[in-house]
């Protein structure tokens, strides 16, 4: 069984209706011995950073995660979930769960894409993924593949952490992690095919573990 | 680099996928959630619904529609159409749609705007805005006037002043309708796209006119938007999906060619 950690921070149904068409077992739950049972933790997320740590901390979820990362279960944070995964945000100065080193910083304003037009802020929409170190989670995606990003913040973790990085005005780190953890700024479960191989992927080294 | 995106708009009357036909009234051409499916597969990067159901109590029908699409696809798409206020958007939403677009009931009262985006966030929320070319006066600087009920009534509105509005009140994306190109498959209302676009910092999709994809090309090009709204285009069979990405494709256009 995946769980789908609940904990408030918007709509957790658009994972739970990819992994029911991948036909993966899986629920959404905040209970912690549904957590420490399962196989393998989906931490989505969309919001701010600021209220989701504190609805993860008065569940006292933020420990079960920690304990459960540490203990080898395999984690996959997505968008929000994938930004408070590092040590801090800057979004609302939030300090998060510190399980990969890093920050989570916010895109600059003056910042300018290919043809020196201002950005948009959030950077919206379908954009590629340049994968720069080979690991499980994208077994069978093509190199520079699209997927669907929405986000005014991006994760800026320690380089040996940094899998995949996307370009938006500057390049960001869009993948990161290590084997059993890792962690997505786009959506895979809005990002067609090729995003529901990523949770095939997650999902089959699970069962492997 | 951002890709521009192509978006069908498949409008839906209790529950079945409707065109309007020029003289003929609205012709039901379909399943909606089947015609979601297979524009999916053909690579469209996001999907609009247009909910015409005019009685409400039909309303829950579209409800059904939403959760069937949202089993079945995985791209983002929105639903337009009848959203008064913000317990209308939850109920979209928590169907499984990624947005929703709100459109006269955003001219009435701009605070559903404002609302919709406090509870949801900006980027679930796209403003609709039908425009209507009127030339210049003092009431209406830029020329172009707001206009509701598919273009049967004129707001006194500039469509400037609004786009600008809308961005401040927090909306996430404008999709922008000529009512003058609109059906004409004469291609997108260039000046108007490009006049928008260059004056907002939120995404702007350019809506009515496409009849052939040099139009879409010209729209994310000189238009300056950053999808492409098409319809009859390809709900009768003229071009798929494919076809018309590859065209951008190879006319320079950064478009998704494979998925």
């Amino acid at each position: 069984m995946i769980v789908i950690i609940d904990y408030f921070a918007g709509n957790l149904t658009s994972v739970k209706r990819g992994l029911d068409y991948l036909k993966i077992p899986c629920e959404i739950t905040s209970d912690k011995t549904r957590i420490k049972k399962s196989m393998g933790i989906i931490f989505p997320g969309v919001g701010a950073a600021g209220s989701a740590m504190r609805n993860l901390r008065e569940q006292g979820l933020d420990d079960v995660l920690k304990e459960e990362v540490e203990r080898g279960k395999p984690l996959l944070g997505i968008c929000l979930g994938c930004q408070i995964v590092l040590d801090y945000s800057e979004e609302n100065n939030t300090p998060c769960l510190g399980l990969i080193p890093g920050r989570c910083v916010r895109f600059s304003e003056g910042l300018e894409d290919e043809w020196g037009k201002r950005i948009n802020i959030p950077h919206m929409g379908w954009n590629q993924v340049n994968i720069i170190k080979k690991n499980p989670l994208f077994q069978g995606v093509p190199q520079d593949s699209n997927f669907y990003f929405v986000h005014s913040y991006y994760p800026s973790p320690e380089d040996a952490f940094v899998l995949g990085k996307t370009r938006y005005g500057i390049e960001f780190c869009s993948v990161m992690g290590r084997d059993g953890l890792w962690a997505l700024q786009f959506h895979p479960e809005k990002s067609g095919r090729i995003g529901l191989t990523i949770l095939k992927n997650f999902y089959n080294y699970c069962k492997e573990v | 680099m951002l890709c521009k995106r192509v978006i069908p708009c498949l409008d839906v009357r209790d529950g079945k996928l409707t065109k309007g036909v020029r003289f003929k009234g609205n012709v039901d051409i379909g399943d909606p959630v089947e015609s979601a499916r297979r524009y999916y597969e053909e690579g469209a990067d996001e999907i609009v619904f247009y909910d015409i159901t005019a009685s409400h109590e039909r309303r829950g029908i579209m409800l059904k529609v939403v959760e069937k699409v949202a089993s079945q696809i995985f791209i983002p798409f929105s639903v337009g159409g009848g959203i008064g206020s913000v317990e209308d958007m939850r109920q979209v939403l928590l169907a499984g749609a990624e947005k929703v677009s709100v459109n006269s009931a955003a001219v009435k009262n701009p605070q559903i705007i404002s609302e919709g985006a406090e509870a949801f966030g900006s980027q679930c929320i796209v403003v609709g805005m039908d425009v209507l070319w009127v030339g210049k006066s003092k009431l209406i600087p830029s020329g172009y006037e707001i206009v509701i009920h598919g273009g049967r009534k004129r707001m006194g509105i500039d469509a400037l002043w609004w786009a600008r509005e809308v961005e401040r009140l927090g909306a996430g994306e404008i999709c922008l309708n000529s009512i003058d190109a609109d059906g004409t498959k004469d291609g997108y209302e260039l000046r108007l796209t490009r006049m928008i676009a260059e004056n907002v910092r939120i995404p702007v999709i350019a809506s009515g006119g496409a009849g052939h994809p040099r139009h879409m090309v010209e729209a994310v090009t000189e238009g300056k938007a950053s999808a492409a709204l098409i319809a009859s285009i390809v709900h009768f069979g003229e071009y798929s999906i494919y076809e018309l990405k590859k065209y951008m494709y190879e006319r320079g256009v950064p478009v998704r060619m494979s998925w």
